[in-house]
């Protein structure tokens, strides 16, 4: 569990289900998970600014212990349904940087073979169900693939995660309600990072600790500290637990923050001053990052190493990426129907 | 007049109608303090407060469900669905609640409700962001379909759904909210529904085009060579204009519609539909529909240009029905 020993990440590329099992088994491995997630998103928002990317994308800088924690409780095995801020549960879950950048980048090597772009990613040898771009739509979706589980009599669960505007749509309350009813294996994670697009919270939601909603469908909810790994990884595994015994849903609310705007258009000026340094204070990598340190697992020179091989990987990674073939013509009408078009 | 670009177009329209009507409200997603993620509302809240124009939470059903209630009970609102998609989680709203307020009143009641949405491709969107989804409404009685083609149809429309009394969906294409036209608002610029528009003149062809579709027809056609063309902008498609179209094709013998959707359901199998039966002899050819494949918008900017109709295409599908009578088949029949 504590070993400090990395695996070659940047040797041997890894498939999605042994990056997931990295991270489950090395703590080492879930700080350097949040590192890549962290600088991969910085690096998508300067491809946008180069004009590589078309379109938009959703970053989640400042999320990562969330995708991380939940990656780090749940098995290669179990469901995962998330939205279009989808980047960092997806390298969390084990999709592989080129896999990620080549879907943003819209090649044939992305997640997708390139058609879906940066808010539509998936992988179903780690769980990952597409990311939707409507909100609201994955929370019944997670309740739904949680009744396989149910009725097929196997142990996984589903996990949906969602942020804390979506918590006003109606497929949350009707996705609640059904989980609750039918005593489902899932657990809703909801990522309250305080804003839904341009507007706080409290200009859309009459309450700020979301927890509260699950009491209404009688859903036991814990809120966690979204910044600290551990602590959401500990949440997960006693809703993991409830959930494989057949306890039903749980709901858990993970207070987070995030830096970037809400898409890559969005410079966030509707922030109050000071809201930002504040949650830069607790930043969730540079937290772990200490906590490595003081529990001896790893010193100043092991995360600095983490911080540059890191880095390395990703320029070449977007370098396979940015040398690899676009999606082609045919691409576009080869996956639209199960039976073939 | 300055050129606006289409997004300032559709603020002003609403603006001057706020300015016109008390009861005109407005909301949606983001659309007050921050003025529209298309700044579509730029300067509504400064000018008119909170008590008319409003953010919402991300509860489309919710905010159109209010916006039915209120218009059947005084107001006028007009609310903002930021992405046509985001209509499919509410669309019960619009198509059985608010489509059938009039008829169930026994006509004494009215839903005078204006759904702007942007919709369509040509920004990398991606497939759940870039549809038009006309098909979505289409063929509802009790509702009105305007799709804008640029800041002055954009202005026209609005101001006309607003002021109509019957629940109208706006549809707004995307790609278009930055370009600028020069035109001069006004009561004369208001545009009634069910008139279509000549936007150029020719003797070989009539095309119908709708929203995103007409500049992509006027750019054909001024490639065209060897022949000319009508390009009608149809503005509605409920009511749509019979009239234009049928004159049009009296005069050309030829019909092609150009559409941004798939081929299968689109809103040009209704046109050439009537103008088969109703003109079939003025017809010297067969009609033609040019539109999008039936696959999902894909994303990335290349495959996305290759998904649209484009003008050259547009051009060579034409002078290819004009010179053997008969319809070419669709660029992707020979991709696949
Ligand atoms: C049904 C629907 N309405 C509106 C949108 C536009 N939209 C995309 S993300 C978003 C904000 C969501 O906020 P939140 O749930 O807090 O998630 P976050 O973006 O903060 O991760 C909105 C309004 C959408 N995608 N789908
Ligand atoms: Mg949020």
């Amino acid at each position: 569990m504590s070993s400090p020993v990395l695996p070659e990440e940047t040797e041997v590329q890894l498939d999605a289900v042994s990056r997931r099992l990295a991270l489950t088994n090395d703590v080492a491995v879930r700080f350097a998970r949040m590192v890549e997630i962290r600088l991969l998103e910085d690096r998508v928002i300067d491809l946008f600014g180069e004009g590589l990317i078309p379109g938009t994308t959703h970053t989640c800088q400042g999320q990562e212990a969330v995708a991380v924690g939940i990656a780090g409780a749940t098995r290669p095995d179990d469901v995962v349904v998330c939205t279009y801020r989808g980047h960092g549960m997806a390298l969390a879950l084990g999709v592989t940087p080129d896999a990620l950048l080549g879907e943003i980048l819209g090649r044939q090597i992305g997640c997708m073979g390139g058609i879906g772009g940066s808010m539509h990613l998936s992988d179903s040898s780690v769980g990952l169900l597409p990311t939707m771009a409507i909100v609201g739509a994955g929370i019944p979706i997670a309740a739904g693939s949680a009744l396989t589980a149910q009725v097929l009599g196997s142990d996984r669960i589903s996990v949906s995660v969602f942020g804390d505007g979506s918590t006003n749509i109606g497929g949350f309350h009707e996705g609640l309600n059904l989980a609750a009813i039918w005593r489902l294996p899932v657990i809703f994670v909801c990522e309250n990072n305080l804003y839904g697009e341009y507007s706080r919270i409290d200009r859309t939601t009459p309450i700020e600790d979301l927890a509260l909603r699950a009491a209404g469908y009688a859903i036991p909810s814990e809120t966690v500290d979204g910044q600290d790994v551990d602590a959401v990884l500990s949440v997960i595994e006693r809703a993991a637990a409830r959930a494989r015994e057949g306890e039903g849903p749980t709901f858990i609310e993970a207070k987070t923050y995030r830096y970037a705007g809400h898409s890559r258009s969005d410079k966030a000026a509707y922030r109050p001053a000071g809201e930002l340094d504040s949650w830069l204070e607790r930043d969730p990598v540079r937290l772990y990052g200490e906590k490595l340190i003081a529990n001896g697992t790893l010193d100043e020179e092991g995360i600095e190493r983490i911080w540059a091989e890191q880095r390395d990987a990703l320029e070449a990674t977007l370098e396979r990426v940015l040398a690899s073939p676009r999606a082609s013509t045919a691409d576009m009408f080869t996956r639209v129907q199960a039976s073939g078009s | 007049m300055p050129k606006l670009r289409m997004n300032q177009a559709i603020a002003l329209a609403i603006r001057e109608e706020m300015e016109r009507d008390p009861t005109v409200v407005t909301f949606g997603e983001d659309i007050a303090e921050a003025e529209g993620p298309f700044k579509t509302s730029e300067g509504l809240l400064e000018r008119f407060g909170p008590l008319r124009v409003r953010d919402t939470p991300i509860s489309e059903t919710g905010f159109l469900g209010a916006a039915v209630g209120a218009a059947v009970t005084g107001l006028r609102p007009v609310v903002e669905i930021m992405f046509v998609e985001f209509l499919g989680v509410a669309l019960d709203q619009v198509v059985t609640e608010a489509a059938m307020m009039h008829y169930l009143s026994g006509g004494r009641l009215n839903a005078p409700l204006t759904v702007r949405a942007s919709c369509g491709s040509g920004l990398g969107f991606g497939c759940q962001h870039s549809q038009t989804l006309e098909r979505w409404l289409l063929g509802t009685p009790g509702l009105k379909l305007a799709v804008a083609s640029g800041a002055r149809s954009a202005y026209g429309l609005t101001k006309a759904a607003i002021r109509d009394p019957d629940p109208v969906v706006v549809l707004e294409p995307r790609a278009l909210y930055g370009r600028r036209e020069d035109f001069e608002p006004g009561e004369d610029a208001v545009l009634p529904f069910g008139v279509g528009e000549l936007l150029a003149n020719g003797d070989d062809v009539t095309i119908v085009a709708l929203g995103q579709t007409v500049g992509i027809a006027l750019n054909a056609v001024s490639e065209a060579n060897g022949w000319s063309a009508d390009v009608i902008d149809l503005r509605t498609l409920m009511p749509w204009d019979r009239g234009i179209v049928e004159r049009s094709v009296a005069r050309t013998g030829r019909l092609v519609t150009v559409e941004e959707n798939q081929l299968t359901g689109g809103w040009g199998g209704e046109i050439v539909s009537h103008v088969a039966s109703r003109c079939y002899s003025d017809l010297r050819g067969p009609v033609m529909r040019i539109t999008a494949p039936d696959v999902h918008v894909p994303y990335g900017s290349e495959l996305e240009a290759e998904y649209l109709p484009s003008s050259p295409y547009v051009a060579k599908q034409i002078s290819e029905l004009i010179s053997t009578d008969k319809v070419p088949g669709h660029w992707w029949e020979d991709t696949r």
